[in-house]
């Protein structure tokens, strides 16, 4: 039945109207009286069988050329200009019922986030049915039956256990292939992807974009991949369209787009990704300057001219056109001088300032071991654990992790969710306390599990910058107040106060302007840099930095990394650099600790860890994290869930997903730490020779 | 739908935004609710404080020879049973009310603003033991409560000020406890713990400011109530005391006239409508406005 469902289907697309087409379109939204333009004279289209992937940052309107496609804007937004066809009909003339049919049958669209797109009260067979029901009108059983087959098809073992559940019971890998299943279950023209993966971790992303990359071998479905992630989109699509404050900057072949950008915007947002295997010493992260202007408010000229390095006169006069170059289409004036973009930081300057720099801190590097049997680490964790109570279940968040800090120097934590960087950093700093038995010391000295315990001089030396700026800023206060709260630690008042204030807000670029703001008054990239500068305000000596990256966009991203480097090398701060990105991992760390499920895998020095030999699990997440330049070549995909940490796996925690585990061994005994070199160590039962790179 | 709403507000952040406190005032100027509210509202506040002077006639002066007449030119609402002018009586009725209710309120929003900060910060055995309290409490009639303590230590303006305050705490405590939760699972709470801030400092310095916009719309909110409440004590006899024109006395000693002088009744119980419907718009306004 399916077989020739889908021959009708290929039947129908066989004709010449393209899946998406947009025309000119322009999308306004109302708030109150203001009317902003959301997309201006956006054009595009998508072929069939075509994966068209959409890239910008956050506000450049991704999303809303989404929601237009399926007409489903918010109420204060209407397409004003232009002419959307999905499946070559006009979307605008389509009545109610005609875009009912339309929805139920020739789109589909999957969202961010898998655990609000699915209904939390209702099972899984329950949702996944009701979409038979009303797009094929089919009864119960055969519902049933097809919701069976579809879940197989994205590759879920046990369809029948999945259907059981409710969506709170599945992980968000999971949650997501349910969620791919019922969008492709009316095999519709078209696929809305938005953002699909954001929320996932490395390894589940690369999981569900290679069942993404598969299904479109079987269903032939037209895809439009929204991303703000530029190996993604690179990865998945066949052609890519660059967004900017609501303008396509750029269209054409992905390979062409990424391979040879003509317009200066994707030229820097390239630059911004942290290249795989850049060091910190080896060069500064290249940033766009100035800001995302609000949407709507240029009209009449080039929308990146203010930002951009290559734009002249000109470009401040008059809106550039489309310009058809062979393949592609770039809206600049100057697409043939897009590659000679000028650079941010001026290459030569700061790689000799960052060697030199660098040739300090391995020197530094070197003393500290020979120190090492003099004096104490910075900080140390003796056989730190974190047990938690739930619903009378032990859960153990954290287990057994010994690690040393070294002044100056920058460990990377690295792990999936679930893996227990965070709850390591908060005992670390005492938001929680560790279970008996276990010892932080800081410089040798015993530290006292509780914040509440500690004394001045020890909360002042341990600082933390957090994920969500958001939520780490008090919205209540100004600026001023949030860093100068801050400076109470070093008991600094009156006007030495106020001077040390404009002090710490220059070095984390913030102007005096900013001091009488509030948080909402800033963006996310200025509110992290309020969140730095009050981490850095007692003058720490270890800072935490909790993911501080991933809530920005990647030109935001580079500049806090660029600023969290400068501080450092000015400070002699250490930081605990905890994140997923691993080309942010290693461009800032030193050493690199890998957890998994509250266990220490992996430590060692960055370049050890990255080159090999390295455990199986760093392995699996090396070769799930998206990178512009390395795109195919082997990967190892790690399958299975991640185990709940109440419900640990005996032996080797990691047996149940490794690709290389070796046998009963694995399933008996925990394998200890081993040496592997050089301050490299890693805990598995395969000796070290062997896990060398196998080719 | 609300990711494209999301997406503007995201996109317009880096232009200067405007403050949070006129982004406040533009929507309270543009609420009409509010400001109906308002107007009804402060129309009975200028009676209150004024009433005694822009009264057409002496709202205590009896005139046992045009008892009971229905409204007429010289009578607006017509009379009581001694002969009282009703219009008079119904504008300075609004004082005591308006003394009492609010400032019962008022007490009820510290105290219980208070409480809430303690019980949401502290969390653990002080918030079951509390809430088992609150819960307790809110099982039992309001009214009957009232009355108990109100009969126990004698009724006047200041022992209902007092015993509507301590009614309302839990109340409020409750409300505010909810929003204290949300807050102290922000990390700026963490952030004020790490730079050595003390529990007082976190939760009357950090956390009240940003839980005051749900503590003031819930004090809106309850003075509603409370004016419903010492109108209906008042009635009863426990609550303002006589002489007062009080608009729940004048109803008492007149609902028994109802069938054949309705205009003894009507507009103390229509001022009251009033006044409780004021209080309500205001209400809606400003949880609109806070929520913008």
């Amino acid at each position: 039945m399916n077989d020739v469902r889908a021959t009708a289907g290929a039947a129908a697309r066989g004709s010449a109207a393209d899946a998406l087409r947009f025309e000119e379109v322009s999308v306004t939204y109302r708030t109150g009286r203001r009317v902003r333009q959301v997309l201006t004279g956006v054009s595009l289209a998508i072929r069939r069988g075509e994966s068209y992937g959409l890239v910008g940052e956050s506000g450049c309107g991704k999303s809303t050329a989404a929601f237009a496609a399926i007409r489903y804007l918010a109420r204060n937004g209407r397409v004003s200009a232009g002419r959307i066809r999905v499946d070559g009909r006009d979307l605008m003339a389509l009545s109610q019922s005609e875009l009912r049919r339309l929805r139920t049958q020739s789109v589909s669209m999957v969202y961010q986030d898998p655990g609000k797109a699915l209904n939390p009260s209702l099972r899984i067979d329950r949702q996944m049915m009701e979409v038979f029901e009303v797009a094929e009108g089919l009864s119960g059983d055969a519902a049933l039956a097809r919701s069976k087959e579809m879940l197989a098809r994205v590759q879920i073992a046990s369809p029948d256990r999945v259907l059981r559940n409710y969506p709170h019971e599945l992980s968000g890998g999971m949650q997501q292939r349910v969620i791919i299943a019922m969008a492709l279950s009316t095999n519709p023209a078209l696929l809305i992807l938005d953002e699909p993966t954001t929320g996932l971790d490395a390894t589940v992303e690369a999981e569900v974009l290679d069942l993404v990359t598969r299904l479109r071998a079987e269903f032939n479905n037209s895809i439009l991949f929204i991303s703000h992630s530029l190996p993604v989109i690179a990865r998945m699509c066949d052609r890519v369209g660059v967004l900017y404050a609501g303008e396509l900057v750029e269209e054409g072949p992905a390979s062409r787009v990424f391979g040879d950008p003509r317009h200066p915007y994707t030229v820097g947002l390239m630059r911004c990704v942290p290249t795989y295997g850049l060091r910190k010493n080896q060069g500064r992260l290249e940033t766009i300057p100035g800001f995302l202007p609000a949407p709507g408010s240029i009209t009449g000229r080039c929308v990146f001219a203010e930002r951009c390095g290559n734009a002249t006169e000109r470009c401040g006069r008059e809106a550039p056109p489309p310009i058809a170059l062979e393949g592609h289409v770039s809206r600049c004036f100057y697409p043939e001088r897009a590659s000679q973009l000028p650079r941010q930081s001026s290459p030569a300057a700061s790689s000799a300032a960052a060697s030199g720099e660098g040739a300090v801190r391995s020197g530094e590097g070197g003393a500290t071991r020979s120190e090492a049997a003099l004096s104490p680490p910075l900080l140390r964790t003796k056989q730190l654990s974190k047990t938690y109570l739930v619903s009378g279940k032990p859960f153990q968040a954290v287990h057994d992790v010994t690690i040393e800090l070294w002044p100056g120097e920058t460990l990377g934590l690295v792990g999936e969710s679930g893996s227990g960087k965070s709850s390591l950093a908060k005992l670390l700093l005492g938001l929680s306390t560790p279970d008996e038995g276990s010892a932080i010391e800081l410089s040798g000295d015993a530290l006292p599990p509780r914040a509440e315990a500690r004394t001045r001089a020890q909360l002042k030396a341990l600082q933390i910058v957090f994920q969500n700026p958001g939520a780490a800023l008090n919205r209540s206060q100004t600026v001023r107040r949030l860093i100068g709260r801050s400076l109470r630690l070093v008991g600094l008042v009156g006007g030495a106060r106020e001077a040390r204030l404009r002090e710490i807000a220059a070095s984390v670029r913030l102007t005096p302007r900013h001091l009488d703001e509030k948080p909402r008054q800033l963006s996310g990239g200025l509110k992290q840099r309020v969140g730095i500068a009050r981490a850095f305000a007692g003058g720490p000596r270890i800072v935490v930095c909790d993911e501080p990256t991933s809530a920005l966009d990647v030109s935001v991203q580079s500049a806090i990394l660029n600023l969290l480097v400068d501080l450092q090398a000015d400070q002699k701060v250490s930081y605990l650099f905890i994140s997923h990105d691993l080309n942010v991992v290693h461009y800032l760390s030193d050493r690199i600790a890998v957890l998994y499920l509250g266990r220490l895998m992996e430590i060692g020095p960055s370049e050890a860890v990255f080159e090999g030999p390295h455990h199986p699990y760093t392995e699996a997440l090396l070769s799930a994290n998206p990178s512009l330049e390395h795109q195919g070549g082997k990967r190892i995909r790690l399958h299975g869930e991640l185990p709940s940490a109440a419900n640990l796996p005996g032996g080797c925690v990691f047996h149940t997903r490794c690709p290389r585990k070796i046998g009963v061994i694995c399933e008996r005994e925990e394998p200890p730490l081993v040496p592997a070199g050089d301050r490299h160590a890693i805990r598995c039962h395969i000796p070290t020779a062997e896990l060398g790179r196998r080719s | 739908m609300s990711a494209s709403a999301d997406t503007i507000a995201r996109a317009a952040q880096p232009a200067p935004a405007r403050s949070l406190a006129r982004e406040r005032w533009n929507a309270a100027c543009r609420s009409p609710t509010l400001i109906a509210g308002l107007i009804i509202l402060a129309f009975w506040i200028v009676c209150a404080l004024f009433g005694a002077d822009i009264t057409p006639r002496d709202p205590y002066a009896d005139d046992l020879l045009a008892t009971l007449s229905p409204p007429s030119a010289a009578h607006w609402f017509g009379t009581d049973q001694l002969g009282r002018d009703i219009f008079s009586r119904v504008i300075v009725g609004a004082r005591d009310i308006l003394i009492v209710a609010p400032l019962a309120t008022l007490l009820g929003t510290v105290l219980g603003t208070a409480l809430g900060l303690c019980i949401g910060y502290f969390r653990g055995a002080l918030d079951d033991v509390a809430g088992r309290i609150i819960e307790a409490l809110q099982a039992l009639p309001l009214v009957i409560v009232a009355l108990m303590a109100l009969a126990a230590v004698g009724t006047s303006n200041a022992t209902v000020v007092l015993v509507i305050g301590f009614v309302f705490t839990p109340l409020i405590a409750r409300t505010v406890r909810s929003a204290v939760l949300n807050e102290t699972d922000l990390d700026y709470v963490a952030a004020a713990r790490l730079r050595g801030d003390g529990a007082l400092a976190i939760m009357f310095i950090e956390i009240l400011p940003n839980v005051l916009p749900i503590a003031i719309v819930e004090m809106t909110v309850r003075l509603g109530y409370a004016i419903f409440f010492v109108a209906s004590l008042s009635f009863i006899g426990f609550g303002i005391q006589p002489p007062s024109a009080d608009w729940g006395i004048a109803i008492a000693e007149n609902y028994s006239l109802i069938g054949s002088f309705w205009w003894t009744v009507l507009f103390d119980a229509a001022a009251t409508a009033s006044l409780v419907i004021a209080v309500n718009l205001v209400t809606d306004g400003l949880a609109a406005v806070f929520d913008a």
